[in-house]
């Protein structure tokens, strides 16, 4: 059987890893070394949210920054002490007022929505609905720009409720299922490209909202510092409050891990994987499969999110034109494509290789553009454009969508293959 | 001349600013979108998966010509017209190649293998990244002119306001319209054009007819990546340069081909007005048309400085609505393209 | 010396085969009819005569040549012309731009073609610049063979051209059928309406299993107690 041999090859990717992991230790610091296993066991969780989608339910989230995002928001509205300049003022009673709006707007919408059933045709309806719906939105932007306008100006903006922060990071998580939910009730029955234009879509409205709605999150003034679930380096030194920040996230990786596994091999991960390997029988044995796929959808989400809200809090500022750069987001799709879909450990291995290779990339690229600008000058008195420097890190796009088409192309099924279990 | 009386006494001010802002204005981003739009619904339609990189191919096709222009600055001066739209057909050309390339280094042997479309639309998001990668080396991330010197401005007096139309605006539109025509020609009277139709209609019929789908694809990418490239020129020389310019543009220009209709050409050039008027409009002040009201109006009624149904750092969520929309309630779309 | 001789041929789709052995040979001219049970391997042996799938085992001649496992392309070029059952049309493109499509190998004129296709299909005449998706069943199977009739092709393979058709329009099929025939045209067909096929049948194979089980002319098939019994059942 293949088993020995398979167990042996990942111990050996496995010890590999911990080679490089330890050499980039020895070149650039205990510090820097810590705060790069901190960043990458982040990824790591969110990259397992990832593979759910992707390997058990064939979704394409190409808008996986913007659910991190949200999460990330909903960590510092959670945890960030209270500002009480916002609790004073007129802010809080503009605001209600904004909810009661929308509130009631969307109930009397819905409302009109569902009126065809007392026999009322069509298209009056519709007309019904969306005029509401119209009057519903004039109505909540119409209070809300005044109560942003008076946030703004006596308190900067809402601060947060001051509670601790690993509860941001559920709710964080929650909000990102929640919104999984929403959109996937709504795209799940397209095809995949349209379903992956959808979350692209909907990621970039939510960065472009968090980014301009000041009076929420500060928008490009950023938020900072964040609180930690650990002591920060400020009490404790980097290398002590980073590794303790590392304890944290690597239990959670063996929790989530952990149930991942128990849940795959309970009835329902059995049933998750029948739709994913043979769609067509599996619904003609009555099971519900979008509804199976939303609910991986949303499950993956949550993780995303935590994993999401655990990075920014790590990085302790939340600065919402930092998730605008699509390259991250296909840095976690590395990891899961390079893992090998739906292998949770392949998953985890990815995420800390890919990571360690893409902050190494970056002395890297500096270096050999260095040398060009320096061989440039002496050989063929080249001179150089005065942002090399910037130029030389958008390599590191480059061959990230290098990695993704290569591996797509000649290893469809990433590093570590999915043990295929033989029932006999 | 004089004013007419009965002229003077309408809000000529405020209906030219509307022409300008709304009129022409969603005229300009509309023809840029439909340009996009017509490579996106053919490769839709006959490739059957959706091309991310799109938007950096416009791009791409910009920066071709800025390096043109650079070469040659002023080969325009001898025809009274931007330099870079006299290289215009350099850059479609460069444009036209890579696109066929890059479908025979990365699509094709994908195609070949009979992947499921979700590798196709990850594959075509590798590519996005590499291109976004490779433009922003070469051509950095600040903003340049794609014309040196001041652009020609054509104005239209219209009673006391002028009408504004700049050189490269209007050489957008004209070139639209042509495309249009010529599209239309191409796909009604030409062998090639009718065999990619029958192609986007039945793949499989096609080939048992002897049409190869090769040409049929190259074609396919050929006028893509040359349209591409003059929606991207053609915007470059309105605004500016700058790599960013595929970000903002690629959902639109999605929302544009799945409201045409997938694989319907026309469809797409109404797609992209659509789509281009639809975000013009939301973002329009329309307390600007209030004020000539304003001494009809009792005195305690204020109009606020300014009214948008989007405010403008906003406007990404309209083809987002637009898209969700379609998607929800007619996704074959206005022209009734194929939904699957 | 027939014009198409296809040899013990073993093919599938990828997994098991599903012909294991037919064999099937026509002369210049003639109309051949293949019939047997649902399964029997009829569509697929058209399917691996025209290369859409691969041939494993076994030899085809055509017109002298062998062109076991040869492109599509290839094929028409060579004299051979194939109408699928389904999807046999292009939807959006009109009557007339389905027969171009169809003459698309040609680098000749061919407007004296479409003219022949006018004459063997009336109705297609007055409708030639409707979009094929919007005719009737009937008038879509008109189209489909016209298109393939473009080519000029020695033999023509029809699958079930008259599935899903009323037996009005079944009939007026199968006379322009003949009528092609007599023009100079071979024809292979798969058929369901095996009674009335093999009726003008020159030649007929009954094939089961993905093998052959009789083999004769239509007339003596016809007349045959055991194949009327297992395979020519009722509902024709």
């Amino acid at each position: 059987m293949a088993r020995p041999s398979s167990a042996m090859r990942d111990v050996s990717l496995f010890a590999g890893l911990a080679v490089v992991i330890a050499l980039v230790f020895a070149w650039l610091g205990t510090a820097y070394g810590v705060r790069m296993l901190v960043e990458a066991s982040c990824y790591a969780i969110i990259a397992l949210g990832l593979t759910i989608q992707w390997g058990y339910a064939g979704l394409f989230n190409v808008g996986v920054m913007g659910f991190i995002a949200l999460a990330a928001f909903a960590t510092v509205l959670i945890s960030f002490p209270v500002n009480t300049a916002f609790w004073n003022g007129n802010g809080p009673a503009l605001l209600f007022w904004a909810a009661l709006y929308l509130v009631v707007g969307v109930a009397i919408t819905y409302a009109l929505s569902r009126t065809h059933r007392l026999g009322l045709p069509k298209s009056l309806r519709t007309l019904l609905t969306l005029i509401s719906a119209a009057v519903t939105y004039l109505a909540v932007q119409g209070a809300l720009d005044p109560a942003a306008t008076v946030i703004e100006s006596e308190a900067g903006f809402v601060g947060g409720f001051g509670l601790p922060v690993w509860l941001g990071w559920l709710v964080g998580g929650i909000a990102a299922g929640g919104l999984g939910w929403i959109m996937g009730k709504i795209t799940l029955g397209l095809r995949a490209d349209y379903m992956a234009i959808a979350t692209l879509g909907i990621s970039e409205i939510v960065k472009a909202f968090l980014k301009n709605a000041d009076w929420l999150t500060r928008g490009t003034l950023t938020v900072s510092p964040l609180p930690w679930p650990v002591p920060t380096p400020d009490e404790l030194g980097f290398v002590m409050a980073r590794s303790a920040y590392l304890c944290v996230t690597a239990a959670m990786i063996v929790i989530i891990y952990v149930l991942l596994q128990r849940a795959w091999a309970s009835p329902w991960g059995r049933m998750m994987r029948a739709i994913r390997d043979n769609e067509l029988s599996a619904a003609a044995m009555g099971k519900d499969i979008n509804r199976r796929r939303l609910e991986m959808f949303v499950i993956g989400n949550v993780i995303i999110g935590i994993g999401g809200a655990a990075l920014i809090t790590f990085t302790s500022i939340f600065d919402p034109s930092a998730f605008a750069p699509l390259n991250h987001t296909f840095l976690i799709w590395v990891m899961v494509i390079l893992g090998g879909a739906g292998n949770n450990l392949g998953t985890i291995f990815g995420a800390f290789l890919v990571y360690v290779i893409w902050i190494m990339s970056e002395p890297v690229a500096l270096f050999v553009f260095q040398q060009m600008e320096i061989w440039g000058a002496r050989l063929f008195d080249w001179q150089a454009p005065a942002d090399l420097h910037t130029r030389a890190l958008q390599m590191r796009v480059f061959v990230i969508g290098l990695t993704i088409t290569l591996v797509l192309r000649y290893a469809p099924q990433g590093l570590i293959p999915e043990k295929v279990m033989k029932h006999d | 001349m004089p004013e007419a009386g009965f002229l003077s006494a309408l809000p000529i001010n405020e209906f030219v600013f509307f022409i300008n802002k709304v009129l022409i204005g969603g005229l300009i981003i509309g023809s840029v979108y439909a340009l996009g739009a017509i490579g996106v619904t053919l490769i839709l339609g006959i490739l059957r998966f959706a091309h991310f990189p799109h938007g950096d191919m416009m791009t791409a096709g910009a920066f071709f010509a800025l390096v043109c222009v650079g070469l040659a600055p002023h080969v325009g001066d001898v025809f009274g017209l931007p330099s870079a739209f006299v290289l215009m057909p350099v850059a479609m050309a460069a444009t036209a190649a890579m696109a066929v390339w890059l479908d025979k280094a990365f699509y094709a042997p994908l195609r070949r293998a009979n992947v499921k479309p979700v590798v196709m639309v990850m594959s075509s998001v590798g590519v996005m990244l590499m291109l976004q990668g490779l433009i922003r080396l070469f051509a950095g991330t600040g903003t340049r002119q794609l014309e040196s010197g001041l652009k020609d401005i054509y104005r239209i007096p219209l009673a006391g306001r002028d009408i504004v139309v700049t050189q490269p605006q209007l050489l957008l539109f004209i070139f639209t319209a042509a495309s249009v025509v010529a599209l239309h020609f191409f796909l009604t009277r030409s062998r090639m054009g009718k065999a990619m139709r029958a192609v986007a209609d039945n793949a499989d019929l096609a080939r048992i007819s002897g049409i190869s789908i090769e040409h049929v694809v190259r074609t396919t990418w050929i006028i893509a990546g040359a349209l591409a490239a003059a929606g991207g020129t053609l915007l470059a020389l309105d605004v500016t340069f700058k790599a960013d310019l595929s970000f903002n543009i690629i959902l639109p220009v999605f929302a544009a081909a799945i409201v045409g209709g997938v694989g319907q050409p026309y469809g797409a050039i109404v797609g992209g007005m659509l789509v281009g008027f639809t975000e013009t409009l939301a973002v329009f002040n329309w307390s600007v048309l209030l004020r000539p009201l304003r001494p009809l109006l009792p005195d305690f009624i204020e109009i606020p400085a300014k009214i948008a149904f989007v405010p403008t750092e906003y406007k990404i969520v309209v083809p987002f609505f637009i898209l969700i929309a379609v998607l929800i309630w007619r996704p074959t779309g206005i022209f009734k393209g194929r939904s699957n | 010396m027939p014009l198409l001789e296809m040899t013990d041929i073993h093919a599938g789709y990828g997994g098991a085969n599903i012909l294991n052995g037919v064999s099937i040979a026509i002369e210049a001219d003639e109309i051949g009819v293949i019939v047997g049970p649902n399964g029997a391997g009829k569509s697929t042996s058209l399917k691996a005569l025209f290369g859409l799938l691969n041939v494993s085992e076994g030899t085809i001649l055509f017109d002298g040549g062998a062109i076991t496992n040869e492109a599509p392309e290839a094929l028409v070029r060579k004299g051979l012309s194939f109408v699928p059952q389904e999807y046999n049309v292009f939807p959006t493109l009109s009557v007339e731009e389905n027969l171009e499509m169809g003459a698309y190998v040609r680098r000749d004129s061919f407007r004296h073609l479409i003219d022949m296709v006018y004459g063997f299909f009336p109705p297609l005449k007055e409708k030639r610049r409707q979009p094929a998706g919007e005719l009737s069943g009937g008038q879509r199977q008109m189209v489909a063979i016209g298109r393939a009739l473009m080519t000029e092709p020695k033999l023509l393979l029809l699958d079930e051209p008259t599935a899903g058709l009323s037996p009005r329009y079944m009939g007026e099929i199968f006379e322009r059928i003949l009528a092609v025939n007599a023009s100079g045209v071979g024809i292979l067909m798969v058929e369901q309406n095996a009674r009335q096929a093999l009726a003008f049948a020159h030649r007929g194979f009954v094939l089961a299993n993905g093998q052959n089980r009789f083999t004769g002319t239509g007339a003596e098939l016809l007349a045959d107690p055991e194949v009327a019994k297992s395979f020519l059942g009722g509902g024709d």
